[in-house]
C-alpha cells in the first residue's frame, strides 16, 4: 500500500475504453481515474454500462478498444488472474460464501497456495491484519453462514483484499442487501479502507449514495461516460445541489419531468403519501406459522391485514421470511397453522389458480427463476398464469395469434423493450421482465396483489413507473402488500409498514414522517440470536 | 423465419456431425481390424437402406423404437428421467404374447389386437406411478424408483411366461405362437406391418402435444423449471403422474406392437433392451420428436445393415456397439465445444469471436434490448 495516498497520482486509469456487444455498445470511450484513498462512485442506471465497465477492470472481458494504465504504465488485463495480480479485487452484489464453513476457512478458498498445504499462522494473521483496516469485529472461526449479512459481506471485502498487496477494490452494489445500520457500518469501513491507501470503486444506481460515499462521482448513461464530479465539485455543496446536478448530467433534457422519481431517491422522507378511500379487509392473514427447512425460513403468528384500496408495506432485511410469507398468500406454500383470507373467504386451503381466480396475485421477487421461463418468448410468459384458458387456448390447442395479440397489448402498455413477443425472455434485460411481469399481474381484475421487491435493480425512472402503477392500482381499489427491503421506497409509497425480522412480524407503523428510524430499530428488533449488523464494532 | 432456418439448420448440423465423426473413427478401427472400412460401411447402408428387403427390415425395426422414443421424449421434456422402458417394454411384450392366442381364439384378429395393445399400454402406464407419486410428491429421484420398477417388471414379465403363460409345446419356456396371418396386416404388400404407422403416428402426435397445446406446454414449464410451474398455478403433482403415464403407456405399446408385428410370441429372457437404446437418440435429437424419428431410422438402418455388413466381413456384431457408443461420444463432445463457445466468448479476441459467431448473432442482433446480458451462458452456469 502506497506511503502517501494523497499526492501521489492516479493508481489506475482508464482511457477511451469501448466494448461492444452483439446489437449493444456496453462501453463507448469511458474514462475512469482511480487514486489510493479515494471512493470513485460509478452511478448509472442499470444497462448504462456499469457492469462490463467493472468486468473489464476485473478481467472478465477484454476491452475493443483503450487502454489502462496502472501507475502510469500500460498493462493489459486479460484475465482475473491478471486483476488480481495486479491488486485489484472485486466484491460481487451476491454472496459466495459458502455457508456451512468459517470465516477463515472461506477467506482460504480464494488463495491459492502452491503446495495444497494449509498455512493456518499466517492466514489467521492476515485475518486479524484486514480485521483492523475494516474496523470489523468477529472471529475468524465463525461459520460464516451464521453472520448477519452485513457481515457476511465484510467477510467477502477481506476475501477481495486478501491477498497481499491489494491496491483497488471494486463494490458491486455493496448496499442492496444492507439495513440502515449496515450501511452506515459500511460509510466506517470505506473510510478505514481509504485510510489504508485503497482505491475503491462503488457501483451503484442509487443517487444519494453516490454522493454520501464517494470522493469523486462518474456517471454513466447508455454506455458513456456522461459527467463526473470531482472532490471539489463535491466539497461544501448540498445533497440537493449535487442531486440536481448529476440528475442533469444523467437524464439530459428530461431531468424536469423526472424531478419527481428523484425525489424518493435524495429526499425519502420528504414525501406524504396521499390518503386514499379504503374499503374492506381485502386480503387478511391469520395466525401464520411455518416449519423452518433447508433453505426456508420459518414463520411464527404471522398477521396481517390490507384494505381494498390500501398499499400495505413489509420491511425486513432480505431473508427474514418475506418470501415464505408471501408464497403462503399465493397459495404456493400450504402453512403448518394458521389461515389466508381474501374478502372474508378462507382460501388456505385452496391452490394457487383458485386464489388467482379470485383475484389474488403474486409478482415474485424471482423473475427469472421462478416469474418466468427462460426458454420461452414473452408472449407464452404473458400468459404463463393463463395457460389452456380462451381465448388463448381452445380445445388444448393455443391459438398464437390471440397469445400474440394479448402480448402485444401488455408490452405497449408497460412499454417493454423487446424486438418482438416472440424473443425468448432470457434475452431481455431484468427490468423489462419486471415490467412484463407487473403487466401480466395487473391484467384482467386483481383484487390484492403481493409485490415482492417489486423494484429490485430497476433504474430510477422505471422503479417510479412501478410505484405509480401500484398507486394508480390502489387508487381504483386494489389491495396491496409490497415487500422491500428500501425503507425508501416503503416510506415513498405505503400507507402502513410492518417490518418483519426472523420469520415474525416485529411491529407495524403508520408512514409518518421520520419513521425510517423506528423501522430500522424494529428490523434488528429480534435478531438476537447474532450479532445485529450495525453493532459490529 | 430465417433465423428459425438458421436455428434447425445448426440443429441438424450439430446432430449429424458426431454421426459423421463417428463413422470416420469407426472406419479407422475397422481398418486396423484389416476391414476395409469403405466395403464395410456400403455393405451396412447397401443392405440396411438400399436394398428393399434391408429397408423394409430397417423400417419393421423402426416400429418399437418410434413409440419408445415418443414415450421417452414426454418424461423427458418434463425433466422426468423414466429409465423404466425395458421393464415398461417387457410387460407390454409378455401380456401382449400372453392374452393373445386365447382372445385370438375368443374375439377373433381385431379386437385381440386392439385389446392387447389396451392392456400393454395400461400395464406400461400403470408401472410408472410409483415412481411418479414418489416424485411429485415427495421428490423421490425417479432415475432410481424407474430403474428398480424395470428390474421388477423385467422380473414379472418373465415369470408370467415361465409361468401362467407358458405353452404346452416343449423346449424353451415362451408363450403360444400368434399365426403369422393373425398379427398386425402388412402394408401394401410390402413386410412392413401396421406398427410402423402406430409408431409413426405417435411420434407425430407427440410432437404435436408438446409443441402446440397447453398440456404439452404445462409439461416442458414442469421441465424447464419447478419453481415456475408453481407460480403459475400447476400442479405439479398431477403433471408428473400424466407425463409418467402417457410415457410408461407408450413404451408398454411398444412391447405390444414388437410382438404383434415381429416375434409372434415372447420367449423366456426375450430383452432387446430397446429402452436403453433410444435414450441416447432422443438426446441427439434435443427431444425434438421429428428429429428423433428421423434418428430412429438412422439408427435401424445401421442396426439391420450393419449385422449383415458384420456377418460378410466376419467381425463381430459388436462393432455395432462401437459405433453407436462413438456417436454418443462425439454428440458429448460437439455439445460441449457448442455450449463452450458460447460461454467462452469473452476469452477470445474479438476478431475471432466474431467469426465463430453464427450469422445473424446469437441473440438474434437487436435481441438485447436495454441492458446487455453478454455473461446469459456465464450466468447459467452459476458463475454470478
Amino acid at each position: 500500500m502506497t506511503s502517501d495516498p494523497t499526492s501521489a497520482g492516479p493508481l489506475l486509469e482508464l482511457h477511451g475504453i469501448t466494448k461492444a456487444f452483439p446489437g449493444v455498445l456496453a462501453n463507448d470511450r469511458v474514462d475512469l481515474e482511480l487514486r489510493a484513498g479515494e471512493v470513485h462512485a460509478l452511478l448509472g442506471e442499470n444497462g448504462a454500462g456499469k457492469s462490463t465497465l467493472i468486468s473489464i477492470l476485473s478481467g472478465m472481458y477484454r476491452p475493443d478498444a483503450g487502454e489502462i494504465r496502472f501507475q502510469g504504465r500500460e498493462v493489459e488485463i486479460d484475465s482475473p488472474r491478471a486483476a488480481i495480480e495486479l491488486g485489484i479485487g472485486t466484491v460481487y452484489q451476491h454472496l459466495t460464501l459458502v455457508p456451512t464453513l468459517s470465516v477463515l476457512e472461506n477467506l482460504m478458498l480464494g488463495s491459492h497456495g502452491g503446495t495444497g498445504r494449509l498455512d493456518l499462522a499466517s492466514a489467521n494473521d492476515r485475518f486479524a491484519e484486514l480485521a483492523r483496516l475494516l474496523g470489523v469485529d468477529f472471529a475468524s472461526g465463525a461459520r460464516a453462514g451464521a453472520l448477519a449479512l452485513g457481515q457476511q459481506q465484510q467477510v467477502e471485502i477481506m476475501k477481495a483484499l486478501w491477498r497481499q498487496g491489494s491496491r483497488v477494490l471494486i463494490l458491486d452494489e455493496p448496499t442492496s442487501m444492507l439495513t440502515p445500520q449496515g450501511y452506515e457500518e459500511l460509510r466506517r469501513e470505506l473510510e478505514h479502507l481509504k485510510d489504508g491507501g485503497l482505491a475503491v470503486v462503488l457501483i451503484t444506481h442509487k443517487l444519494h449514495e453516490a454522493i454520501e460515499l464517494g470522493d469523486r462521482v462518474t456517471v454513466l448513461r447508455a454506455g458513456r461516460k456522461v459527467g463526473s464530479l470531482a472532490p471539489d465539485d463535491l466539497r461544501g455543496r448540498s445533497e440537493s445541489e449535487l442531486s440536481a446536478r448529476i440528475v442533469e448530467m444523467m437524464f439530459g433534457e428530461q431531468a424536469a419531468e423526472l424531478a419527481d422519481a428523484v425525489e424518493v431517491e435524495a429526499a425519502p422522507a420528504a414525501r406524504e403519501s396521499p390518503r386514499r378511500e379504503l374499503g374492506a379487509v381485502a386480503l387478511r392473514v391469520r395466525d401464520l406459522a411455518l416449519d423452518a427447512d433447508d433453505g426456508v425460513v420459518g414463520l411464527s403468528g404471522v398477521g396481517l391485514e390490507v384494505r381494498a384500496g390500501e398499499i400495505v408495506g413489509i420491511a425486513g432485511v432480505d431473508g427474514n421470511g418475506q418470501r415464505e410469507l408471501a408464497e403462503l398468500i399465493a397459495g404456493q406454500r400450504r402453512p403448518r397453522r394458521g389461515e389466508v383470507l381474501l374478502f372474508d373467504e378462507d382460501v388456505t386451503r385452496l391452490g394457487v389458480r383458485e386464489r388467482e381466480a379470485r383475484g389474488l396475485r403474486y409478482v415474485t421477487d424471482d423473475r427469472l427463476g421462478e416469474g418466468t421461463v427462460g426458454d420461452l418468448d414473452v408472449a407464452m410468459n404473458a400468459v404463463l398464469k393463463r395457460i389452456g384458458r380462451a381465448p388463448f387456448w381452445r380445445g388444448g390447442t393455443e391459438r398464437r395469434e390471440e397469445i400474440d395479440r394479448f402480448a402485444e397489448g401488455l408490452v405497449d402498455r408497460f412499454d417493454v423493450r423487446t424486438p418482438s413477443v416472440q424473443t425468448r425472455i432470457a434475452t431481455l434485460s431484468g427490468g423489462n421482465v419486471q415490467k412484463l411481469l407487473l403487466a401480466r399481474e395487473f391484467a384482467g381484475e386483481p383484487r390484492a396483489v403481493v409485490f415482492n421487491k417489486p423494484t429490485h435493480g430497476l433504474d430510477v425512472r422505471t422503479a417510479e413507473f412501478v410505484r405509480e402503477q401500484i398507486r394508480e392500482a390502489a387508487g381504483a381499489g386494489l389491495a396491496a402488500l409490497v415487500i422491500s427491503t428500501e425503507i425508501e421506497e416503503l416510506v415513498d409509497l405505503c400507507d402502513r409498514i410492518a417490518v418483519m425480522s426472523r420469520g415474525e412480524v416485529t411491529g407495524e407503523v403508520e408512514n409518518s414522517p421520520g419513521v425510517e428510524e423506528r423501522i430500522g430499530a424494529l428490523m434488528v428488533a429480534r435478531a438476537g440470536a447474532g450479532v445485529p449488523a450495525g453493532s459490529a464494532s | 423465419m430465417r433465423a428459425r432456418v438458421v436455428a434447425i439448420g445448426k440443429s441438424t448440423l450439430i446432430a449429424v456431425v458426431p454421426i459423421v465423426l463417428a463413422l470416420v473413427v469407426m472406419g479407422i478401427l475397422l481398418a486396423a481390424l484389416g476391414r476395409d472400412p469403405f466395403t464395410f460401411y456400403a455393405d451396412m447402408f447397401q443392405r440396411g437402406l438400399f436394398e428393399w428387403q434391408g429397408f423394409q427390415e430397417s423400417i419393421i425395426r423402426s416400429a418399437p423404437l418410434l413409440l419408445i422414443a415418443a414415450g421417452l421424449i414426454v418424461a423427458f421434456r418434463a425433466s422426468l428421467w423414466n429409465l423404466g422402458g425395458d421393464g415398461q417394454f417387457l410387460l407390454g411384450a409378455a401380456l401382449t404374447a400372453g392374452l393373445a392366442p386365447s382372445l385370438l381364439d375368443a374375439l377373433g384378429v381385431w379386437p385381440m389386437l386392439l385389446i392387447t395393445m389396451a392392456i400393454a399400454m395400461l400395464v406400461g402406464g400403470a408401472w410408472t406411478i410409483i415412481p411418479a407419486v414418489l416424485r411429485g410428491r415427495y421428490g423421490v429421484n425417479e432415475i432410481i424408483t424407474t430403474l428398480m420398477m424395470s428390474f421388477i417388471g423385467i422380473g414379472v414379465a418373465n415369470v408370467l411366461v415361465k409361468g401362467p403363460f407358458r405353452t404346452d409345446v416343449g423346449g424353451v419356456a415362451r408363450t403360444d405362437v400368434v399365426p403369422f396371418d393373425e398379427r398386425f396386416p402388412l402394408l401394401f404388400g410390402t413386410r412392413i406391418h401396421l406398427g410402423f404407422v402406430i409408431g409413426l403416428i405417435a411420434i407425430l402426435a407427440v410432437h404435436v402435444l408438446m409443441t402446440r397445446t397447453s398440456l404439452g406446454l404445462r409439461m416442458r414449464i414442469l421441465g424447464a423449471s419447478p419453481r415456475a410451474a408453481l407460480h403459475a398455478g400447476l400442479n405439479p403433482l398431477r403433471l408428473t403422474v400424466i407425463a409418467f403415464v402417457l410415457s410408461g403407456a407408450l413404451i408398454g405399446l411398444s412391447g405390444s406392437v414388437e410382438i404383434l408385428g415381429v416375434q409372434g410370441s415372447f420367449r423366456a429372457d426375450f430383452n432387446p433392451a430397446y429402452g436403453l437404446l433410444v435414450i441416447p437418440l432422443v438426446f441427439l435429437a434435443r427431444l425434438n420428436a421429428i428429429g428423433s424419428l428421423a434418428l430412429v431410422i438412422v439408427f435401424s438402418v445401421i442396426q439391420i445393415g450393419g449385422e449383415s455388413a458384420a456377418r460378410e466381413a466376419d467381425v463381430t456384431s459388436d462393432v455395432l456397439l462401437v459405433l453407436v457408443g462413438l456417436m454418443l461420444l462425439f454428440m458429448a463432445v460437439v455439445e460441449y465445444l457448442r455450449v463452450r463457445r458460447g460461454l467462452g466468448m469473452a476469452f477470445v479476441p474479438p476478431e475471432v469471436a466474431d467469426r465463430l459467431r453464427p450469422p445473424g448473432g446469437e441473440g438474434g442482433g437487436g435481441a438485447q434490448a436495454g441492458e446487455p446480458r453478454p455473461a446469459l451462458g456465464a450466468e447459467k452456469a452459476g458463475s454470478r
